[in-house]
Parts: C-alpha cells; sequence; structure tokens
C-alpha cells in the first residue's frame, strides 16, 4: 500500500461522497505489472479488496490483469458479504482504469 | 463501548425477574389469587416508571413491546384520533427511525410534515418550530436528547410552544431516560416514549407515559388491557423487570450520571487534544453523560470499527458502510457534516461497567489505529502522513 510517485498509470475510482474512494498505482515493465500500490478510503473490505487486487495483479501480464474479475478477488478473500460486493466491483475498476491510464500516456507518448 | 446497541441486565431486575416465568404467572385479567398478584406486581411496576418520570399518578403509564411500538402508538395514536382538529405534524431532521419512518408513513396517508432543521451541534431550531406551528398542527415529537449525537433538546421551552397552540407534544425519551433526570409535568409533555433496555432492564418492554386528557387511539386492538390502549397479554417479566430498572436508574441517577460525565469529557479531551483533525459532533456541554460521538478526517468509520474489535474494543458508527442502506447516518448530514466527514466518525456509548482504565486503554490505542488508516487513505495530506 501507499504511492506510487512515478508510477505509469493511476486508476481513481469511487468518491468520498458514497464513501469509497480508491487510487491505484502500476509501474509497467516488459508489458508486465512491475509495481503496484494503492490507497484507499473506505470500510474494511474496501481496504481488504484493493490490497488484495494488488496481489492478484502484480507480475501479471497487461491482458492477465484485465482479465481480473471482482468475483475473483472476493474469492481469494474467502468471499464478501452480498452487501459489501460493490467493494471489491470498485477496486477491479480502479485496476483496469489504472491500465487504461498507462494506456492513453503511452499513445499520448508517440 | 457500544451500550446504545446492547446492555446486559441488571443483576437485581434479573433477579425480581424470575419468579415470574414460573411461579407468579397469573393473568391481569383472572379474578382469583394469582391475578390479584399479578394486577399487585404490574400497578408497583407502573408506579415505579412513573417516579422515574415525574408523573402525575401511575394509570398515566401504559407498557408497550419497546421504544418502537411507544413511538408508533404515540405518534399514530395522536394523528388519528386527532385528524378532525388539523392535519400538521412537525417533529425533527435527527428522529430516531421509529418516528422518521411513522411520520412519512403519515404523510402518505395525507398527513402534512414538517421535519425541523437544527444547527450544527444538533440543538432543534426553535425560531424554526415557531414559524411552523400553526392552529392545524395537532403534534409536535421531539427526542429528549439524540443517541448518536448526545445532544440534549430544549424539551420545556418546546412544549411550551407547543402548547401555546393547542398542540401536544410527544417526546421520545428512549435515548435519555435513566440518565438524566425528566419531570413530564415541570416540561409540558404530553407523551413521552420509553423503553427497558435503554436502561439496563430486559428487551421487548417499554412504556408510553400519556398525560390524563390526551386522547389517542389504539394501534393494537384486542382484548382491551392497558385500558384499552394496548391490548395483549401482559409480559408481565418484562413489566417488573422494566419497574425495577427504572428503580435503580433513579436511585443512582445523580452519582452515576457525573461518574459518566467525567468519563466522557476526559475520553473527548483525550480524543481531540491528542489526534490531530478529530473533532467532537454534538454539544459540548448539553449532551448526554454516556455520550461519546467523535469524527477523524480522512477516514472511514467500518474500518476503525474493525480495527478497534480486534484489540476488543466495540463501538458503532455513522459511516454508509455500517448501516442498512449503505447511506450515512441522517444525523450527522443534519448537523452539517459533508458525507465524508460523516464516514469518519466513531460512536461510543459508556455504561454502568466502564471504568477509568477501559478509557485508558482506548485512548491508548487510537491515535494509532487512526494514523495507520490515514496512511492507507488517499485524502490524507502529506502533513499528516508522518
Amino acid at each position: 500500500m501507499g504511492e506510487i510517485p512515478d508510477a505509469d498509470g493511476i486508476g481513481t475510482v469511487g468518491n468520498p461522497v458514497c464513501g469509497d474512494l480508491m487510487n491505484i498505482y502500476i509501474k509497467v515493465k516488459d508489458n508486465r505489472i512491475a509495481d503496484i500500490k494503492f490507497k484507499t478510503f473506505g470500510c474494511g473490505a474496501a481496504i481488504a479488496t484493493s490490497s488484495m487486487i494488488t496481489e492478484l495483479a502484480k507480475g501479471k501480464t497487461l491482458e492477465e490483469a484485465l482479465k481480473i474479475t471482482r468475483g475473483n478477488v472476493a474469492e481469494s478473500l474467502g468471499g464478501l458479504p452480498p452487501i459489501k460486493m460493490h467493494c471489491s466491483n470498485l477496486a477491479a475498476d480502479g485496476l483496469h482504469a489504472a491500465i487504461e491510464d498507462y494506456r492513453k500516456k503511452r499513445e499520448a507518448e508517440k | 463501548m457500544d451500550h446504545t446497541a446492547g446492555m446486559p441486565v441488571d443483576e437485581h431486575v434479573l433477579e425480581v425477574m424470575m419468579p415470574y416465568f414460573t411461579q407468579n404467572i397469573g393473568n391481569v385479567s383472572s379474578a382469583h389469587y394469582f391475578g390479584n398478584e399479578a394486577r399487585r406486581a404490574i400497578d408497583e411496576a407502573r408506579n415505579k416508571v412513573a417516579e422515574l418520570i415525574g408523573a402525575e399518578k401511575k394509570e398515566e403509564i401504559v407498557f408497550t413491546s419497546g421504544g418502537t411500538e411507544s413511538n408508533n402508538l404515540a405518534i399514530k395514536g395522536v394523528a388519528n384520533r386527532n385528524k378532525d382538529k388539523g392535519n400538521h405534524i412537525i417533529t425533527s431532521s435527527i428522529e430516531h427511525m421509529s418516528v422518521v419512518n411513522t411520520c412519512k408513513h403519515l404523510g402518505k396517508q395525507g398527513f402534512k410534515i414538517t421535519y425541523l432543521p437544527v444547527d450544527k451541534y444538533g440543538t432543534v431550531d426553535i425560531e424554526a418550530l415557531k414559524k411552523e406551528i400553526t392552529d392545524k398542527t395537532i403534534l409536535v415529537s421531539t427526542m429528549y436528547a439524540n443517541g448518536e449525537i448526545g445532544t440534549i433538546q430544549p424539551i420545556k421551552e418546546i412544549g411550551e410552544i407547543a402548547h401555546s397552540k393547542g398542540t401536544f407534544f410527544h417526546v421520545d425519551a428512549v435515548a435519555a431516560a435513566g440518565q438524566v433526570p425528566i419531570d413530564v409535568q415541570d416540561e409540558n409533555i404530553d407523551l413521552l416514549s420509553l423503553s427497558s433496555n435503554d436502561m439496563y432492564g430486559p428487551r421487548g418492554i417499554g412504556a408510553l407515559y400519556k398525560k390524563r386528557g390526551t386522547r389517542i387511539l389504539p394501534i393494537i386492538h384486542g382484548g382491551g388491557q392497558e385500558r384499552g390502549l394496548r391490548s395483549g397479554t401482559e409480559n408481565l417479566s418484562g413489566i417488573v423487570g422494566m419497574g425495577k430498572a427504572a428503580e435503580i436508574a433513579k436511585a443512582n441517577m445523580a452519582t452515576e450520571a457525573e461518574r459518566l460525565a467525567r468519563l466522557r469529557d476526559k475520553f473527548i479531551k483525550g480524543v481531540v487534544d491528542k489526534i490531530p483533525e478529530s473533532y467532537l459532533n454534538g454539544h459540548p456541554t448539553k449532551r448526554l453523560p454516556s455520550n461519546v460521538n467523535v469524527r477523524f478526517s480522512y477516514i472511514e468509520g467500518e474500518s476503525l470499527i474493525l480495527s478497534l474489535d480486534m484489540e476488543g474494543v466495540a463501538c458503532s458508527s455513522g459511516s454508509a458502510c455500517t448501516s442498512k442502506t449503505l447511506e450515512p447516518s441522517h444525523v450527522l448530514l443534519a448537523i452539517g457534516l459533508a458525507h465524508e466527514d460523516a464516514h469518519g466518525s466513531l460512536l461510543f456509548t459508556l455504561g454502568r461497567q466502564n471504568t477509568e482504565e477501559d478509557i485508558k486503554y482506548v485512548l491508548g490505542l487510537l491515535p494509532s489505529i487512526v494514523k495507520r488508516l490515514r496512511a492507507i487513505s488517499p485524502l490524507t495530506p502529506k502533513e499528516l502522513v508522518t
């Protein structure tokens, strides 16, 4: 957990009004997620899911990372109560947003 | 430290209740010895509850299944009985959901409901009340004190305004009764809701004080118990328990209130002085002795609760994540907190078994928990993440 100051991609999802805000930071090398960190304002499930997704995504290729679903996150945590499933949704969205951000930056550089 | 969620039944209360499960099982409606004994027991309990709140006659106490039912009976009871006089009901924006949803229901039935605003401490806006009340207003209903932020309302003044227009005044005293002295006659109160489990009595029993002359219609119909106001075989063991709980609360009130207030203030000071960007929710002095409601910027309540739970401390929060509806507490929003701040609130309600050591223990845990969660949060400004 924490920030990556020179991150290659940053995904921000949720909003504090709803009570959940996640930032996912990634560093990409050779199309793989070399490093990934999170910062979360939210409940226990929000913190757990964002932490878990960084563990699931680290070392994966971007394509593999994009395939990680909220179901995978919930499963890795041993299940989540239904009312907390939206938190795992947020984590998956955050990761995808970070990868999107990275790809957009790459496009811009070209 | 989550006494609003549940309190242990006082051992003396449990003791007096026991015979009423297997031996003293008379029905109040019976004409024989057992019935007489049951009637005597209920009257004694009724007296004790009446004494707790300064009611003139014990007959003014009606036993119900709890605070929620008492609130329903008071509000619906007045509304249905007096709708020929008017259709306007005034309440506040920080009431318990049993009042809010009852009013919403009546709103759908054609009554006009006004929800008075509160100031940043949660005190009802008296000027707004004076403006809103008309000859068509049949009921004003406010809580004696708010169980979430602890703020005690100017009850006597509100009652005076209600009576100046011939309006009935109902007070939900569930959070306050047993903790602070209440005098229904002096404070201009016509109806008052009480709950047994909020004063170390058993769950499933409560009471409604109804001043003589206040006309209401019952909401439960049947055999006509409680002078027709609340049918159903009386929960004798519960009623006896509630009576005892009321008696104990009254006897201990002065010393216990002083003790709790001291612990409360020590707790609040320990948080607000030691932890940066932490604030008190609710009024600093006109406050329930047991209530500590604080908020921490940049972090969220449920994660605080879980962290404290792992260290053996139980408390609650007004954050959205801890509510069934995923909405933050309407009380915290009503006092003007932004959503993010409402999410970062923590409620501790102290009780008879809490000691100074407990306070010291929690004060020892909080700073590092807050620090850790702030390090994880993207909202925390750099200066705080040291």
